[in-house]
């Protein structure tokens, strides 16, 4: 078992530190978080299937704090992973390579994942009132 | 001068055997989450206070049972093989990695399995 103490990568202590490095765990922290959560989007749907009264009880839980809190959370980690995602798909055609281009196109995509946010339950409260 | 042989270099499968597969398959599933995952957020958010008669009428009409169904697979698809990518990176031990990968594997594919027949019993019922 001799292979067990060689240097594995993603060997991170050898690199010094960036904060666009915060950028890209987060979307590996986003990525399993919305993987958790899509165990939710599961238990709406089989909710669904079961029968009013079940369902009818999903949907209070999930309109309780807790539960739009948790949801607020899956907001934001979608359009944050959404937008790096968009990000990284530039990257693979290799476009925004550049240190400075990354280093903006980090900024909007921390920017524009909190707006959407704020404009998508801005969006929920102003039509619905509740 | 390369000590792989031509034929290795013209299959183009690296060492996995797999070549740009699952690289290629995690694009391809995030190009569709995109606008899938949108329209996703926006329906469910106007059903937040729907009762159960509302939000079944919603997913028996067929573009959005369809929609749903195409959100299902490249969903548990992308995710799939980017919890794969995470085990791989933090998992070392021989046996619990193998555990895990596997567990991820069948894990991702219950839900998916779950959420289709949940989507079908609802538009069909
Ligand atoms: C709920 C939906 C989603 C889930 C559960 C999910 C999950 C994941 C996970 C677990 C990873 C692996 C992270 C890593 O290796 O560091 C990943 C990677 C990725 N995701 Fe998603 N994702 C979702 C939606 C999206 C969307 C909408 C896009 C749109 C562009 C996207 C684009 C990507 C890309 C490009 C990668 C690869 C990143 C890399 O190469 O490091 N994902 N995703």
């Amino acid at each position: 078992m001799g292979t067990r103490s060689r240097p594995l990568s993603p060997h991170l202590q050898v690199y010094r530190f960036e904060w666009t490095m915060l950028l890209s765990i987060t979307h590996r922290i986003t990525g399993v978080g919305l993987a958790v959560g899509s165990i939710l989007l599961v238990w709406w749907l089989i909710a669904l299937a079961i029968g009013p009264g079940y369902f009818a009880m999903a949907q209070g839980m999930l309109s309780s704090w807790v539960g739009r809190l948790l949801l607020l959370g899956w907001t934001w980690a979608m359009f944050y992973h959404l937008c790096n995602g968009i990000r990284h798909l530039c990257w693979d055609a290799g476009w925004g390579l550049e240190i400075g281009t990354a280093r903006n196109s980090g900024l909007a995509v921390v920017a524009g994942s909190i707006l959407l946010t704020l404009i998508f339950w801005g969006a929920i409260y102003m039509l619905r009132g509740a | 001068m390369s000590l792989r042989s031509p034929l290795a270099r013209a299959r183009g499968l690296g060492a996995a055997h797999n070549g740009t597969h699952h690289w290629w398959i995690q694009r391809l599933t995030s190009i569709a989450l995109l606008p899938l995952l949108l329209w996703f957020a926006i329906s469910f958010a106007s059903l937040a206070a729907a009762d159960h008669a509302t939000a079944s009428a919603w997913l028996r009409g067929p573009i959005n049972a369809i929609l749903m169904l195409a959100l299902i697979a490249a969903l548990f698809q992308h995710m799939q093989l980017g919890l794969q990518v995470v085990i791989e990176d933090y998992v070392h031990g021989h046996a619990l990695k193998f555990v895990a990968l596997i567990a991820v594997k069948y894990g991702t594919a219950l839900l998916a399995i779950a959420a289709v027949f949940a989507v079908l019993k609802v538009a069909f019922g």
